[in-house]
């Protein structure tokens, strides 16, 4: 590895002159040939455009070639066959020491994508008609895919088909061996060459003691994150910003740790280089595609915030209490969930005060409750690590749907014993009885989000409010509030473009260089506002033909509805209990809790 | 009438069709795309046997590997377990070789085991032929049947087995009495009653 890194460095030595130890390596296929050549490696069709510009650095290449190589034989076994099985057409070529058959190769790419730069034009068009495979969650993240969606998963695309290298955005997991752990699209064995070639990238530029963490190419940005043992990477055209895509990649890192920990994969990986990690994610890629469609769907994820679901404030505060009074030893949490979105969220008093829940823990569980429909059956106790709250350990949890067979309302109650089970399926039982007798399933399934109509403002089309304004003593879970998307945002294709418009708000507003506190953004279909100040954090959507002056006015309104409406649309004060078995904490906790549930306008129910 | 509580769990390889199983018996429905299990999945069924009603609480428990390792959590105090294979994967029928091996050296003692040779349906594409797992479930004195969760064959058979293989000791020992224990104190109080 190490006289790899040599010829790395002599290639790269320019670049490393450039950019400072620790700071970014960005990589504009202007500026460098060299990398952008490199990807073009990566191009399993990825980059066909920079292959393009590339084919007049052969010498390049084939130093490049010969770096590649040593890299993957250091990894032993199947890599090596599949190369060379899958020959010349998959763009790594396989004679380093010749330059002529990757000259071929690059023809074939050339020939191949003649007119990639057409289709390329006519994917944006493809993406806003929405054509895709996967249905139900989230047609838009695939363009074009000429395969018949019914007979073809997405695990078993063909990857070398145009239609694969479309996809919006493509989210890869590797192991620092090189070994691939997931992909969203096609399957992983197919593109262990590709992801070989990924990790020669993260490896080289580690050479020189320095981080690979983005390349842009014109219409795709390529994110790369290393987290411990694992890369991730992200090959986006969604031109959401580096940060934003970077975000998305942690969250991918999150759900891993929360299905093994963070604990166990180092340990893992100390224990055996180039094990496959596959081998103990099997049957979890549905939970990872799920949270990649959610991503893109939910704005929940862009602004690190929980939304729940608008309810009377009597109500969620019945819903409270009936899982206050149901608790046992080593209870933690006890949530309530409708319709994928948060009913209530009640708390152990002492876990509580030392760390907060963050929004990104319960992301991950509403993710998890909502990508399987193992949960509808009987009930659940599984482990599961939430990776802000401890990457290191496990909770086990008890999930499961209080309305069969609609499965909509949805409880879950971690506890720190593994085998508290039974005792803690007595509480569902208990919090079941509750329910009944004071008719809360009826009353939830009444509970709806709301219309933007109800503002009252007539050029608002769509907001999306996060406040700050939280005291920090209840130690609040970070919310936001948003009406449904109504026309003319009722279509998917239509709420992709919108939501895209908000990541854009939102990628200027937070922006490393240059961060802005407000932008008015006149948009061909409608005009955009954002303001960020110390209280909130406010995204509205407003139709083309709004004046400034008027939209002012229309957030001054906005502003005024959403205090009226607070205790509706938020849950306010976060309600606890006391679990804890040791018994002096337990009556300190419990006087504190009486304490504080007059802090939370709670009636003491002592 | 009285009620006996028997802690059943189903162990083997991913994708055998435990759950199916399970939904089989507890639903009579049959999802051909079902999830994998996440953990594992309690459920219960109660079904007479002779004098006696038999609650069965069944632990479905996650193929998966990364599961492996809680097993035992559901295994330990069972009265039976089901391991189920795929008679269409060889693979599976190793897998659950090793099941027996880890249930004889760690599960409970007089652990009834039942062999279930899953998706017979598609006996085309069978790998593990069935005299060899008969054979084998014999050697380690199992009950053995063929089943199909998709057309209903053998599933309340398989339960019906070990419903009938319980030891009745134990019954005698317990729940009759506690049975008698409550009749008598019914007919107590309604003596004090008159």
């Amino acid at each position: 590895m190490l006289s790899l890194h040599r010829d790395w460095d002599d290639i790269m030595e320019k670049e490393d002159h450039q950019q400072g130890e620790e700071q970014e390596v960005k990589i504009c296929d202007s500026s460098s040939e060299t990398l952008a050549t490199s990807l073009s490696l990566l191009g399993n069709h990825m980059f066909p455009d920079s292959v393009q510009r590339n084919d007049s650095s052969d010498s390049q290449l084939s130093d490049l070639a010969a770096a590649v190589e040593p890299c993957l034989k250091s990894e032993p076994s199947d890599h090596v066959t599949r190369r060379e099985n899958e020959g010349p057409e998959n763009g790594v070529p396989t004679q380093p020491a010749d330059t002529e058959p990757e000259d071929a190769d690059v023809e074939n790419e050339q020939s191949d994508s003649g007119d990639f730069v057409a289709e390329m034009l006519a994917k944006a068009k493809l993406e806003e008609q929405g054509i895709g495979l996967k249905g139900r969650s989230s047609p838009l993240l695939e363009a074009g895919n000429d395969e018949s969606p019914a007979l073809m998963s997405h695990r078993d695309e063909d990857v070398t088909a145009e239609s694969w290298r479309q996809h919006r955005k493509h989210v890869f997991v590797l192991s620092e061996a090189g070994k691939p752990i997931y992909s969203r699209y096609g399957s992983e064995e197919a593109l262990s060459s590709t992801m070989g070639v990924m990790m020669a990238l993260v490896s080289f530029v580690q050479s020189g003691d320095n981080v690979i963490r983005s390349v842009y190419s014109d219409g795709h940005t390529v994110v790369f994150l290393q987290k411990g043992p694992l890369v991730l990477v992200c090959v986006s055209s969604s031109r959401q910003s580096e940060q934003q895509l970077r975000g998305e990649l942690l969250y991918v890192y999150y759900q891993i740790i929360s299905m093994l920990t963070q604990a166990s994969i180092s340990r893992i990986f100390e224990h055996k280089k180039n094990y496959d990690l596959r081998r103990l994610l099997a049957g979890s890629e549905k939970i990872l595609d799920g949270l990649l469609n959610l991503v893109d769907s939910d704005p929940s994820f862009l602004l690190a915030a929980v939304h729940c679901l608008p309810l009377t404030c009597s109500l969620r505060d019945s819903l409270s209490q009936i899982l206050q009074k149901a608790i046992t030893p080593n209870l933690v949490f006890s949530i309530l969930i409708a319709k994928n979105q948060l009913l209530t969220i009640v708390q152990e008093k002492t876990v509580i005060e030392d760390t907060r829940l963050e929004p990104a823990d319960v992301h991950l569980l509403l993710n998890l409750i909502g990508a399987s429909s193992a949960f509808q059956a009987g009930e659940i106790w599984t482990p599961i690590c939430l990776p802000l709250f401890n990457p290191d350990c496990y909770f086990y949890a008890y999930i499961s749907y209080l309305d069969p067979p609609d499965c909509t309302v949805c409880l879950l109650l971690l506890s720190t014993d593994k085998e508290a089970f039974y005792a803690v399926a007595e509480c569902k039982r208990k919090i079941e009885e509750a329910m009944v007798t004071q008719k809360s399933l009826s009353l939830i399934a009444k509970a709806q989000s709301y219309s933007v109509s109800q503002v009252g403002v007539s050029d608002l089309r769509h907001f999306m409010y996060k406040p700050f304004d939280v005291p920090d003593h209840y130690r609040q879970l970070s919310q936001f509030t948003s009406p449904e998307m109504e026309a003319p945002y009722s279509s998917e294709e239509e709420k992709m473009r919108l939501l895209d418009l908000y990541r854009y708000m939102h990628s200027r507003i937070h922006s490393t260089s240059r961060p802005l506190k407000l932008i008015y953004h006149v948009a061909e279909r409608e005009t955009l506002l954002a303001w960020v100040t110390s209280k909130f954090e406010l995204y509205t959507c407003f139709s083309p033909l709004v004046t400034k002056a008027c939209a002012i006015t229309a957030i001054t309104k906005l502003l005024r509805w959403i205090k009226k409406e607070e205790d509706r649309l938020f849950i306010r004060y976060p309600a606890k209990y006391s679990t804890t078995p040791n018994p002096s904490k337990s009556s300190r906790g419990a006087k504190s809790d009486q304490q504080d549930s007059t802090d939370n306008g709670f009636l003491s129910l002592l | 009438m009285a009620l006996r509580e028997l802690k059943v769990c189903l162990l083997g390889d991913t994708g055998v069709g435990k759950s199916s199983i399970v939904w089989r018996f507890v639903e009579d429905s049959f999802d051909p795309n079902i999830n994998p299990t996440i953990g594992a999945s309690f459920m219960t069924k109660t079904v007479q046997h002779q004098n006696e009603l038999h609650k069965f609480l069944i632990w479905d428990t996650a193929g998966q590997e990364r599961f492996r390792a809680l097993a035992p959590m559901y295994y330990r105090g069972s009265a039976a377990a089901i391991i189920v294979y795929d008679i269409t994967k060889e693979d599976s029928f190793q897998t659950l070789k090793n099941w027996v091996k880890e249930l004889r050296q760690h599960g409970p003692p007089n652990i009834v085991v039942a062999i279930a040779g899953n998706k017979c349906d598609i006996s085309d594409a069978r790998e593990v032929p069935e005299k060899d797992a008969k054979d084998y479930a014999d050697s380690i004195h199992a009950i053995f049947v063929e089943t199909s969760a998709k057309n209903a064959i053998n599933i309340n058979e398989v339960f019906i087995e070990i419903s009938k293989r319980i030891p009745v000791a134990d019954a005698v020992a317990e729940t009759p009495g506690r049975g008698f224990k409550l009749g008598r104190q019914a007919s107590e109080s309604r003596r004090m009653c008159c």
